[in-house]
């Protein structure tokens, strides 16, 4: 789009350069020597390929697999539903970020169980939760907090806050998973049919990338970290087409604008401070072992797992949805047969359809399936 | 859900053939003259945002709506539901730019109706507004109209007033404050009508922005858009904030925004006339009809790659990270 009377907008127009992105597609194409599939584990790459048919400027033998990395897709029912069930008390005020409320639980979602009733609101910074929980003495004002390493950091310092604010109504119902452990499960189940990966920049501004470095030397696969824009997801292709010509089995940073080895050591001492490492349970991909965060026991009154008791039984079965096989990038979404039928954002089964990071919706909303459309 | 609201139960069970072209506004002849008549109400939170107030968003809104009919907007109602409790001066306020937004329109406020309801049914102040305006004997507007080759022209820069309205929510800070564009566009479609041109369609991107109001243009006519991402003014701040959060600019409400179809022949000069008004500086032709009965509205990326810019399924909502 054409920013009028403005100055070009810094670290956006740049990376979304038609001649730039020529000249990489050029190279990709004179580079690439074997079928390589590719994963970006981000929703957020994923929807930038999609948005910009950059699937489009690479060569047949490029095979693009999308990963698990939407926050709202991994969060798992039974946590979903502990959501639900609190916001539907008397007393109890449930917020969280906005693609959380749309994505369904074993039974509902949240924005029904507000329709219904309940109290919950659409917060845009976990900050936003203690002004609301200042404001509401009397009420028990609980934050569904859910994200990947990018969210933990922002969460953690809400609980402090709350502390230095002397919160006592300030609940954090936690569902942080963390990267690294998902890639060694999709490494470890994938039976040889990824062969790189790219890593998400924002993620690693916060985490560094020395913890991938083992991964790409144990599993023999490059990983790339880059970000968003066209430009930049080309970039990471072209990086891991020659890591792998060459047989390197390494990290390669090309998003070094914002990502440092070490990452931000501030943000990781609040995550450490806040949390411990436990085993998480991922929607679609079951638990895998040391991939959540949970509050420590120093913070354990700001924790509603352990402030609440719950009225929730775990429930199985996801009917005909396939998003465990999508999250994997087992499938494309339109080999799921709800897909665009039974299944859209407006009415989506799984939560990859709800989510602005989900594959499905990525694909729903830019146009993947419209040779299927009535 | 509204959408929904309207095609299972409101069209089913009220059904006309003025209703069933679920058009923004009516176009009804009543004794010999055609008038445009729509109504809309306001709900909107917060109610004084930067750039306007409900006030001032209720008159343009029908307004504009009446416009796009291709009318000239004459007069109007207001309704107001007042919660208990809402400050007299914000109330004094709202009907003080009411006032102002009915003289810059050039229409009358000629009747309505104020109820005041307890603490708790209702938020502070909801506004309809309806009104009517007469349409030329000449004036053909419709989507029926559009010929592969019209060109797609845009009044502005796109999505201000809800970057605008979320700013306020988000408590997201820029440089140059984000306002909202509401504003009349009745003289501006005056201009446009007089000189002539070949208008096919007139439209008001509010809720769903452009892209939605394109949409249905092209599933009304049966013919293929084409839009190019480069081609479509927006602001930087707004294209900022709009990364921030994860919103698509074309999807995002627009209230003083005025989107057209224009024969190909008569394209340089309403343009001519658009950025001839205050309020069309930057108008811009953003694309064109194409030649194929498919029904889609496809976009030229910045890249030069093309995607499909689909009808939004359920509303946008921020993402997380």
């Amino acid at each position: 789009m054409t920013h009028h009377n403005t100055l070009p907008l810094k670290y956006i127009d740049e990376y979304r350069d038609a001649r730039l992105v020529k000249e990489l597609a050029g190279k990709i194409q004179r580079e690439t020597r074997h079928p390589w599939t590719i994963m970006e584990i981000c929703g957020g790459q994923t929807h930038s390929i999609l948005k910009f048919r950059l699937e489009d400027l690479l060569p047949p033998e490029i095979t693009l697999i999308h990963g698990p990395g939407c926050p709202v897709c991994v969060t798992p029912t039974e946590k979903i539903d502990r959501a639900i069930d609190l916001a539907g008390r008397h007393g109890v005020i449930l917020a969280s970020f906005g693609d959380m409320l749309r994505v369904p639980g074993s039974e509902t979602d949240l924005l029904s169980a507000k329709a219904a009733g309940g109290d919950v609101r659409m917060v845009y910074s976990p900050l936003d939760v203690l002004k609301i929980a200042g404001d509401n003495p009397t009420r028990q004002v609980v934050f569904f907090g859910v994200g990947f390493e990018t969210t933990a950091p922002a969460n953690a310092l809400a609980v402090i806050e709350a502390r230095n604010r002397g919160l006592k109504n300030f609940f954090l119902l936690s569902s942080h998973v963390l990267v690294p452990p998902a890639i060694r499960t999709l490494l470890n189940e994938g039976g040889g049919r990824i062969h790189a990966f790219l890593a998400a920049g924002h993620v690693c501004t916060v985490m560094g990338y020395e913890e991938y470095i083992p991964i790409a030397a144990t599993y023999r696969t490059p990983i790339v970290v880059t970000g968003f824009e066209p430009v930049d997801i080309l970039q990471g292709i072209l990086h891991a087409v020659r890591l792998l010509a060459k047989k390197e089995y390494r990290v390669h940073n090309a998003y070094a604008r914002a990502v440092k080895k070490e990452g931000n050591p501030a943000a990781k001492a609040l995550i450490r401070e806040i949390f411990q490492v436990t085993d998480r349970e991922w929607r679609g991909m079951g638990t895998i072992p040391m991939s959540g965060l949970e509050l420590s026991p120093a913070w354990a009154e700001f924790d509603a797992e352990k402030a609440f008791e719950f009225r929730v039984k775990k429930k199985h079965g996801a009917g005909k949805c396939l998003a465990g096989e999508v999250l994997q990038g087992k499938i494309l979404p339109a080999q799921c047969a709800e897909f665009g039928k039974t299944c859209t954002p407006e009415h989506p089964l799984g939560a990859p359809m709800v989510s602005s990071e989900g594959t499905c919706a990525a694909y729903f909303r830019y146009g993947k399936y419209q040779n299927n459309r009535s | 859900m509204s959408a929904r609201l309207f095609e299972k139960m409101i069209r089913p069970c009220l059904s006309n053939p003025w209703l069933d072209l679920s058009h923004d506004g009516a176009m009804i002849r009543l004794e010999g003259r055609r008038i445009a008549f729509s109504t809309d109400s306001y709900v909107i939170q917060p109610i004084i945002f930067p750039g306007g107030n409900i006030g001032e968003l209720a008159v343009n809104g029908t307004v504009n709506d009446l416009a796009c009919c291709g009318a000239r907007p004459m007069y109007i109602s207001l309704g107001l539901i007042l919660e208990e409790g809402l400050e007299m001066e914000v109330l004094w306020k709202i009907i003080c730019s009411v006032r102002e937004a009915a003289d810059r329109a050039g229409v009358k406020v000629v009747t309505g109706d104020t109820k005041v309801v307890d603490r708790g049914k209702a938020d502070r102040i909801f506004i309809n507004t309806s009104g009517i305006g007469i349409i030329g004997e000449e004036t053909e507007v419709s989507p029926a109209s559009c010929r592969p080759g019209d060109k797609i022209l845009l009044s502005g820069k796109i999505a201000e007033h809800g970057i605008a309205i979320m700013s306020t929510r988000t408590g997201l800070e820029f440089d140059s404050p984000i306002v909202s564009d509401t504003a009349p566009l009745n003289h501006m479609v005056e201009k446009i009508m007089a000189s002539g041109a070949g208008i096919r369609v007139m439209r008001d991107p509010t809720r769903g922005g452009v892209a939605s109001a394109l949409n249905e243009i092209s599933r009304s006519c049966g013919y293929r858009f084409i839009i190019r991402e480069k081609d479509i003014p927006v602001a930087g701040a707004v294209q900022g904030a709009c990364e921030i959060l994860g919103l698509d600019p074309l999807y995002i409400a627009n209230e003083g925004k005025l989107l057209l179809i224009v024969d190909p022949g008569d394209e340089q000069k309403v343009l001519k006339i658009i950025r001839a008004d205050p309020l069309g500086k930057e108008a811009a032709c953003i694309g064109e009809v194409l030649d194929s009965r498919d029904k889609l509205v496809e976009m030229e990326t910045v890249i030069g790659s093309t995607r499909i810019v689909d009808m939004i399924s359920g509303e946008q909502l921020p993402r997380i990270c």
